[in-house]
């Protein structure tokens, strides 16, 4: 299932926040977005999962979700968005229980989740007990087992020290391999959209439109951290986004 | 400077109270003692205060009578029928309001009318609606103990973490699985809390439900004793709702330890 983004167009009132957004989204690919903070990445994904209602254009799912598919656009939060009051194994099953999978089912789905985001001891921990990057993991894990057609991950690693960002974005990579999946990742950090896209879409300040579509061949797989020609892909970037974010930086901010 | 140095001046600390458990009893034993020694001595008039000793004698007469437990009974199961009807009706209202706008704006400054309205002045109203039997003093108990459970619960609604609903929503749940799942386990610290203070109004009220057509009960005892100004008596029975006071706050401690064990 591919996502199409037809001229997408938003405001909040008379205040405009994208315009003109289209884009492809291919299956079986990570395409980032990056942008100045306030351009409406976040906005843009919620229209993409349907939480909102962009002004004008729309977003088009092409094509059918794979079969098995629980819930095919799944939200990976920055602040992992666990429910404290059910333990790790309780906060995947939440999601299952509503498709009415329970008992052995649910167990089969939540122990393979669990295993692929190396979990497996932690089943029964409670949110308060993990630190933030196993956080992360079980949000990933409560994501994988609806087994979704798109993610769509807002900053997902932002909330993290950078030693447990570079583990996570590994993780990412090996899940990506094992089994490839097809994601929107919006972040700030040049650095993960370097390391996890295959494609790097550049907003502008507000209103958000898009800049320049950067293509990264290189195999995820391959990427490591500190590679030359990453490098230069991000100082590309950052030339990009350097004005942008000064001239975002000095705006009043009208809320 | 001297070469030993002098040691960083402690300025933490504070700020952060421990449960010490002897000190509410000791508290308690203290005044009491006081009490106790201000009558004997004369210094507290026999008018003024009675012997805590013959409070205590009270008491037991009434604890070997078996009129103790004839006027606990129908007090408790007022206290439950009526504390139950309010907290649950109370509770969903309070969801409503907090989920539905139009609910919300209808009814909130509706709570807020009633709310202050002493609930012992409707007591009459309440006989006649509901009869001078049990009815009545369930209707002022519940109606008592339904406010501020409403206020406590739309409160506690309103601070559930909005990112957790918007996760369910993103992952398809049925509204009522977001309710049941998400927003009331999210608001029970604040309904618990609330629970404390409905519950500590439903044993105030208790006495003003037993004011008309009441033969047994606390509150009956109370207004009896009062009435003859018999300070032992007054004071053995305003004992006993002191002591469920404490107990229905111990109850609800248990149960906040036992379903609120996430937080951290
Ligand atoms: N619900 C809302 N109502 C009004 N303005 C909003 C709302 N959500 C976001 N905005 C505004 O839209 C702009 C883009 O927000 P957002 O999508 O969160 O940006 P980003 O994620 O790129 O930092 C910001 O200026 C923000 O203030
Ligand atoms: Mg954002």
């Amino acid at each position: 299932m591919d996502i199409r983004l037809d001229n997408i167009t938003h405001s909040y009132d008379d205040f405009e926040i994208m315009r003109d957004i289209s884009l492809d989204i291919p299956s079986g690919q990570i395409v980032c977005i990056v942008g100045p903070s306030g351009c409406g990445k976040s906005t843009l994904l919620r229209i993409i999962g349907g939480l909102e209602r962009p002004s004008s254009g729309a977003a088009l799912q092409l094509g059918e979700p794979p079969a098995g598919c629980l819930n095919p656009l799944t939200y990976i939060f920055q602040d992992f968005a666990l429910l404290p009051w059910r333990s790790v194994a309780g906060n995947v099953s939440l999601v299952l229980e509503d498709h009415g999978i329970k008992d052995a089912k649910a167990q089969a789905i939540i122990d393979d989740v669990l295993a692929r985001t190396k979990l497996a001891d932690f089943s029964k921990a409670l949110p308060k007990q993990l630190s933030g990057g196993m956080k992360q993991r079980v949000a990933i894990a409560r994501a994988l087992a609806v087994n979704p057609a798109v993610m769509l991950m807002d900053e997902p690693l932002s909330a993290l020290d950078s030693q447990t960002r570079e583990l996570l974005m590994d993780d990412l990579v090996d899940l990506w391999t094992r089994q490839p999946f097809t994601a929107i990742y919006v972040t700030h950090n040049l650095a993960e959209a370097v390391r996890l896209g295959h494609r790097v879409v550049v907003l502008s300040r507000r209103p958000g439109q898009i800049r320049e579509v950067v293509d990264i061949d290189k195999p995820l797989a391959e990427r490591a951290f500190g590679d030359a020609d990453l490098d230069s892909h991000q100082k590309h970037l950052w030339q990009l986004m350097r004005d942008e974010a000064r001239a975002a930086d000095a705006e009043l901010i009208n809320v | 400077m001297s070469d030993t140095g002098k040691s960083v001046v402690f300025r933490g600390g504070g700020f952060a109270p421990k449960s010490r458990r002897w000190v509410g009893l000791a508290v308690f034993v203290g005044l009491i003692a006081i009490a106790e020694w201000g009558t004997r001595s004369g210094w507290i008039s026999a008018l003024t205060m009675p012997k805590p000793s013959d409070v205590l004698e009270t008491f037991r007469e009434l604890y070997d009578s078996g009129l103790l437990f004839k006027h606990l009974g129908p007090s408790l199961s007022r206290l439950v029928v009526g504390a139950t009807i309010g907290v649950s009706v109370g509770i969903s209202v309070g969801v409503l309001i907090a989920l539905f706008s139009y609910i919300r704006s209808g009814l909130v400054p509706l709570v807020a009318a009633i709310f202050p309205i002493p609930k012992i002045a409707l007591l009459p109203l309440f006989v006649i609606w509901f009869g001078i039997g049990e009815g009545s003093k369930y209707a002022l108990i519940a109606f008592g103990t339904f406010t501020p459970t409403v206020v406590a619960t739309y409160g506690a609604v309103d601070n559930v973490d909005r990112t957790l609903i918007r996760m369910g929503q993103s992952f398809g749940l049925s509204w009522w699985s977001i309710v049941r799942k998400i927003v009331l386990p999210g608001a029970m610290p604040g309904i618990l809390s609330g629970l404390r203070i409905s519950l500590a109004i439903a044993i105030i009220l208790l006495v003003a439900a037993e004011m008309l057509g009441a033969e047994f009960g606390i509150g009956a005892y109370i207004l009896e004793a009062g009435s003859l100004y018999d300070l032992e008596r007054l004071f053995a029975g305003v004992v006993i709702l002191s002591l469920l006071g404490v107990i229905v706050s111990s109850l609800i401690g248990l149960v906040e330890l036992w379903l609120l064990d996430w937080r951290t």
